[in-house]
């Protein structure tokens, strides 16, 4: 058996993408051509399938992969309003790997802040995010009323542009928001990368899922 | 011209219709050979009544209004109203009581994500036997049914509800806080769970065993080498596991930290898994309190599968996939 003990793993391209491969290397995972061949969507041989992060708990959850890396941003937004919403991925949650630390929060254009204007003399924020269902619960239970615009693109965009007061995005360092004279105003979530499994995989694959916990836990 | 269906519907052809046949006639049979007679009930009931159970995340989605104003609500499941009718029509009847049913259920989905709105179950509900017979006569039918059917690779998650609870209890967990900790866990959120932990006052021995506990499963292993509340229901499985016959036994997980989305349950509780299917194909347990609702108090227990998550599991079995989960 594979350094993963035979379970297919689902593994995200993008910003987590480099520190999954070095923690796959570090379980003894042979991750040369994972790392020189970006065209490359499946590695049977080693068990690993790789993906957009927000396509992650789609594939864990359909049994595709029995486990999945992906960020807690990309849960949250798919399981928005906790256990009783039926958007909920059918996943189990079961490490915080620690990396790929940001910070979900709502900024908006340095100087007097115009999303709390606009609440105060329209009732209502407008506020463009690429996680609607983040931004709306978290207005939600701050109670002020919004109007989230989805949008696919540069978030930074539409403030600069007056189609909203403020935005929600993930931030790491901060440096994107700066740049384009944009302030954080609250700081929703914290966000890291998180080990997710299948249900049934997670019954069935007891053994092999618990000793790779276990390794990860070591590191 | 295309007229369109709800989302989360659909219409059953000649063909799938044929092979569902097949699974439906094998699985009635079986009940039927184990004197578990079949019923009926609307698929519209009185909400106030249905509102009796708890079903928690599996309430009645849609509702309606009759003539005269009452509330209607489409079922979304076969166990309540079965506890209307052993409390109206059987209010006197000598236990235990044997049902089965074929019944198309209705459960609220969210968009876009291939959930079924109306979904037909297959299930048996024994009224009126106490744990342990009565659940592995239910677990002993669960398998025929299952085997006979053809599915070859299923195991059976067999975990207890009242477990996690009496847990939190004994371990001093405040009880305003315990309602966060059990939906961390129903969530399948460990992490959650860890975090909720961290931010009560609680030593680090008890904080280790709340954490440590749900995440055991495996073989009758894992009841060995505990204590206190989960020494209890350890030994309840044992009960359970020691009556059942050798081919049921070697199907069984046991899962410390099985918990299911219905509020209902009390005691054991079951999970049917599939190598070839990544969502567990059905599933039940003890609800020794859900009659008493109804007026009629009896210990029950019984199960439910989904029967097109049977087909497309048979299908896939057929076919060699989900080879990576077997």
């Amino acid at each position: 058996m594979s350094a993963t003990n035979g379970l297919t793993i689902a593994v995200p391209r993008g910003a987590l993408f480099g520190e999954t491969v070095d923690l796959l290397a570090g379980l003894g995972l042979d991750t040369a051509e994972l790392r020189s061949n970006d065209r490359k969507l499946l590695f049977e041989d080693i068990g690993v399938i790789t993906m957009r992060p927000s396509d992650v708990p789609t594939y864990v959850e359909s049994g595709a992969a029995d486990i999945g890396i992906t960020g807690k941003d990309v849960l949250l937004e798919q399981a928005a309003h906790g256990s009783g919403d039926p958007a909920r991925r059918e996943v189990y949650e079961l490490l915080d790997l620690g990396y790929g630390r940001c910070t979900m929060v709502l900024a908006s254009k340095a100087g007097p802040d115009p999303a709390s204007e606009a609440l105060r003399r329209l009732g209502v924020m407008r506020v463009a995010t690429k996680y609607p269902r983040i931004a709306e619960r978290h207005l939600e239970e701050t109670g002020r009323q919004a109007e989230i615009v989805e949008v696919k693109g540069s978030v930074e965009l539409a403030p600069l542009t007056g189609m909203v007061e403020a935005i929600v995005d993930l931030t790491a360092t901060g440096t994107t928001l700066r740049e384009h004279d944009l302030i954080v105003r609250e700081e929703i979530v914290e966000c890291t990368a998180r080990l997710i499994a299948n249900p049934v995989a997670h019954k069935l694959r007891a053994e092999a899922i618990d000793k790779l916990l276990e390794r990860l836990r070591a590191r | 011209m295309i007229h369109p269906i709800p989302s989360g519907t659909r219409d059953v052809l000649p063909d799938e219709t044929r092979e569902v046949r097949a699974i439906t006639d094998a699985l009635r049979g079986v009940f039927e050979r184990h004197g578990y007679g079949e019923l009926y009930t609307p698929a519209l009931e009185y909400e106030s009544v249905l509102a009796r159970a708890d079903m928690a995340e599996a309430q009645p989605a849609y509702r309606v209004f009759d003539e005269s104003g009452a509330a209607l609500v489409l079922r979304s499941d076969m166990t309540v109203p079965i506890a209307r009718v052993v409390a109206t029509r059987y209010p006197t009847a000598e236990p235990p009581l044997r049902f089965c049913y074929l019944a198309h259920c209705y459960r609220g989905v969210r968009p876009q994500r291939g959930q079924p709105r109306e979904l037909l179950q297959a299930g048996i509900e024994l009224i009126g036997a106490p744990a342990p017979q009565g659940t592995a006569e239910v677990l002993g039918v669960l398998c025929a049914a299952l085997d006979t059917v053809g599915l070859e690779g299923y195991r059976i998650g067999l975990g207890d509800a009242s477990l996690f609870p009496s847990l939190m209890a004994g371990l001093g967990v405040a009880e305003q806080e315990r309602p966060r900790l059990l939906a961390a866990l129903v969530n399948r959120d460990f992490v959650g769970l860890e975090q909720e932990l961290f931010a009560l006052e609680l030593g680090a021995s008890e904080r280790e065993l709340l954490l440590e506990v749900p995440q055991r499963r495996g073989g009758p292993e894992v009841l060995c080498a505990s204590s206190g509340v989960v020494a209890d229901a350890a030994a309840n499985m044992r009960q359970v596991y020691e009556l059942l016959d050798p081919r049921v036994a070697e199907r069984v997980i046991f899962d410390l930290g099985l918990v299911r989305s219905i509020g209902y349950y009390t005691g054991a509780v079951f999970e049917v898994y599939d190598p070839a299917l990544g969502a567990p194909i059905g599933g039940g347990g003890r609800y020794d309190e859900l009659l008493g609702r109804f007026g009629r108090s009896l210990p029950a227990v019984g199960f439910a599968l989904g029967v097109d998550r049977l087909h497309i599991a048979l299908m896939g079995e057929e076919r060699g996939t989900g080879a990576s989960l077997s």
